[in-house]
């Protein structure tokens, strides 16, 4: 009972470190990146290359998936994708799920379709349970590790966002793109950044994930389904909306494999409809937003 | 210069065209291999034909006066895309074989053609039982789910293994599994507490093995394709299942031979029953891992390449026996009751249902020099597929 919240919990916040990052450039920059999950790939396969061909630590890979991937989306920012910030969403959708399709083939071709595995270092492997009976908890290590990082990027983001001077001109940037410019903000530096940290924060939700998910080059479009239904029931306009919607989303999901295996797989879209009708712009939503 | 392209790929167009018609009416018989190369079933393909090369490195390519012309496509495991790839192979390269099929939607989508061309079709993978009676031209040198997971169902019950849950991918394999292995396990005195059926796509097992430990059975049985055997393993193993006394038993798929390596130390001990390992102790074995390891940077061949070997040597012996004539039906009547010595031990080509029948190992993974191995200990004689029966 206890371990399936504890589960569900920590299932949630996975899809919330992989997902933020699309909440940030959807809802605050306004571009439908679809190819989210294509950066979450890369830094699985960044983390898993990693490990295996150099024997890098796991550890010291989760920074590194985090700038691999950043620069990955920093060079596509400054490319590809800012000269469609102005096109209609449409383009944007089918630029963007585009580059999903080149990245799942790519992959594969570079790497191989099978599964990737990755070796946890001992002390992530354990569980530790506590009580007994219908009330115990049992804690897998690893997604104790899961739930502290992801704790961790959460206060993190959330400050960054709302006290600092970068979140101010990120925000000012998003709600009027001349007048901040005309400011002396340099909105593109500003989107920049925020699109690569975005990236990164996928990248390294990929390289958490890879255990637990499985990895392979199906990846950004097996769970495209799952960011998107993330940021649609949290709302994009802040990071605890999508946060809360992942936590929901996970625990629904874990909660509902466990306890009508048969409907399982369902119960997540028939929450997201129903909270969707209820709300049709997410859970969250600043009064006034867009 | 665009003209000048164009102009060039007209030129070449034409050539490669009227070269494979010249090379149609000589003396060429021509195997259509249709796999996945791509997609997530890319290993199926790439070790069948590795395996497929490799026998025709070995047995040359010149059988009864034709030469063996082998025709690779790609279907990506979409069925559609296999069956468009079969017309096409029937239609303009008029080969005298279809042979490969990774999953049983591609197999099924194909079998009419086979039917309507009569065109021998060997089915070197897929392994859903009903695969067989789609058409009256298909001749499968795999296995089939049923005949392995029954082989489990009766070794279990003497092992001390009364009560287990079932954990299988909700697909046609699948379903044919539980349903097997649990009629089965009833008829030998066990008893199947929960039979849970996981998404084919199912992103996390967690809440799935959870269930299974609040259910404490003696063991659980699984069967999902073989990527994700090793999520299931190693998530086995981090729920303290094994701790708690519960034994990992499954088909083949769930230690693969192409992956068992990689998945490490929780795979240890986790016994499974298949046709194949590639500890499988005999010459004939050993020489075919090492051939086959040697053409292929150090890999390690699985049940899907021996399906492929052995669906070459079917393919090569019937025109043989046919006397180099490449017509379908000669061919088949070939192909029907070869019983020959595989690199899997002895295996028959049932006349009446063109389906195999062997035997069927129980293995468990045991490390031997460092490598992860599933290494044979009983064996259940001649398993015809149960699937038939009825």
């Amino acid at each position: 009972m206890l371990t399936i919240l504890f589960d569900g919990i920590a299932y949630g916040m996975l899809l919330f470190i992989l997902a933020v990052g699309l909440a940030v450039t959807m809802g605050l920059m306004n571009f439908i990146n679809l190819a989210h999950g294509a950066f979450a790939m890369a830094g699985g396969y960044i983390t898993v290359l990693l490990m295996q061909r150099f024997g890098v630590p796991f550890l010291l890979c989760l920074p590194l998936a985090f700038i691999g991937s950043a620069l990955l989306g920093g060079v596509l920012e400054r490319t590809l994708y800012r000269p469609l910030y102005h096109k209609p969403h449409l383009d944007q959708v089918l630029f963007s799920i585009g580059l999903v399709f080149m990245a799942v083939a790519s992959v594969d071709y570079f790497v191989g379709s099978t599964q990737q595995i990755i070796q946890l270092p001992e002390w992530l492997k354990g569980r530790t349970e506590l009580g007994s009976g219908d009330w115990m908890l049992g804690m897998g290590h690893y997604r104790l590790f899961i739930i502290a990082v992801c704790a961790a990027l959460t206060v993190g983001l959330q400050y960054v966002l709302a006290y600092t001077r970068f979140g101010s001109r990120l925000r000012a940037s998003v709600d009027d793109q001349r007048v901040a410019a005309g400011l002396g903000i340099n909105v593109n530096m500003v989107f920049l950044t925020t699109f690569a940290v975005g990236s990164g924060l996928a990248g390294l939700g990929g390289a958490l994930g890879a255990e637990v998910l499985g990895l392979d080059p199906s990846f950004p479009l097996k769970f495209m389904v799952y960011f998107l239904i993330v940021v649609a029931v949290g709302g994009t306009s802040s990071i605890t909306g999508p946060l809360l919607a992942a936590l929901l989303l996970g625990i629904a999901d874990v909660a509902g494999k466990y306890y009508i295996p048969k409907l399982g797989a369902f119960i997540v879209y028939s929450l997201m409809i129903a909270i969707l009708i209820w709300r049709p712009q997410g859970l969250f939503v600043r009064k006034g937003g867009k | 210069m665009q003209k000048r392209l164009f102009l060039n790929a007209i030129a070449l167009a034409t050539l490669t065209f009227t070269a494979t018609a010249t090379l149609a009416q000589d003396n060429t018989f021509k195997i259509g291999l249709i796999l996945p190369m791509t997609g997530q079933q890319a290993t199926t393909g790439r070790q069948i034909e590795a395996a497929a090369r490799l026998y025709m490195a070995q047995n040359g390519d010149t059988v009864a006066g034709k030469k063996i012309q082998l025709i690779v496509k790609d279907d990506t495991s979409l069925p559609d895309a296999t069956r468009r790839l079969a017309q096409e192979l029937v239609v303009n390269d008029k080969v005298n074989v279809l042979a490969g099929f990774g999953i049983t939607p591609s197999a099924l989508a194909t079998a009419p053609i086979a039917t309507q061309s009569k065109t021998p079709m060997v089915v070197m993978a897929a392994a859903t039982s009903s695969i067989t009676q789609a058409s009256p031209y298909v001749v499968r040198t795999s296995f089939t789910l049923p005949q392995v997971s029954v082989a489990l169902a009766d070794w279990a019950p003497k092992n001390g293994i009364k009560k287990v849950v079932t954990l299988v991918s909700d697909y046609g394999p699948g379903i044919d599994a539980e349903k097997y292995f649990k009629e089965r396990l009833i008829f030998n005195g066990g008893q199947v507490t929960e039979a849970l059926r996981v998404p084919l796509r199912g992103p996390d097992f967690a809440p799935f093995l959870q269930k299974v430990r609040d259910a404490k059975p003696d063991a659980l049985f699984v069967f999902v394709p073989s990527g994700a055997g090793a999520a299931v393993m190693k998530q086995f193993a981090e729920r303290g299942l094994d701790k708690a006394g519960i034994k990992l038993i499954g088909t083949g798929d769930v230690t693969d031979d192409d992956q068992l390596n990689d998945m490490g130390d929780v795979a240890v001990g986790v016994v499974t029953s298949h046709h194949y390992s590639a500890a499988h102790p005999s010459a004939l074995n050993k020489k075919f891992v090492e051939a086959f390891s040697k053409a292929n940077k150090g890999l390690r061949p699985n049940f899907m390449a021996v399906g492929g070997y052995d669906g070459m040597r079917v393919i090569y012996e019937a025109l043989k026996i046919s006397k180099g004539q490449g017509g379908g039906d000669a061919l088949l009547a070939g192909m029907k009751g070869q019983i020959f010595e595989s690199p899997r031990g002895k295996m028959f080509i049932d006349a009446q249902t063109r389906d195999v029948v062997q035997d069927i190992y129980l293995r468990k993974v045991e490390k031997k020099d460092g490598q992860l191995y599933n290494v044979e200990f009983d064996v259940i004689k001649d398993v015809k597929d149960p699937g038939k029966a009825k």
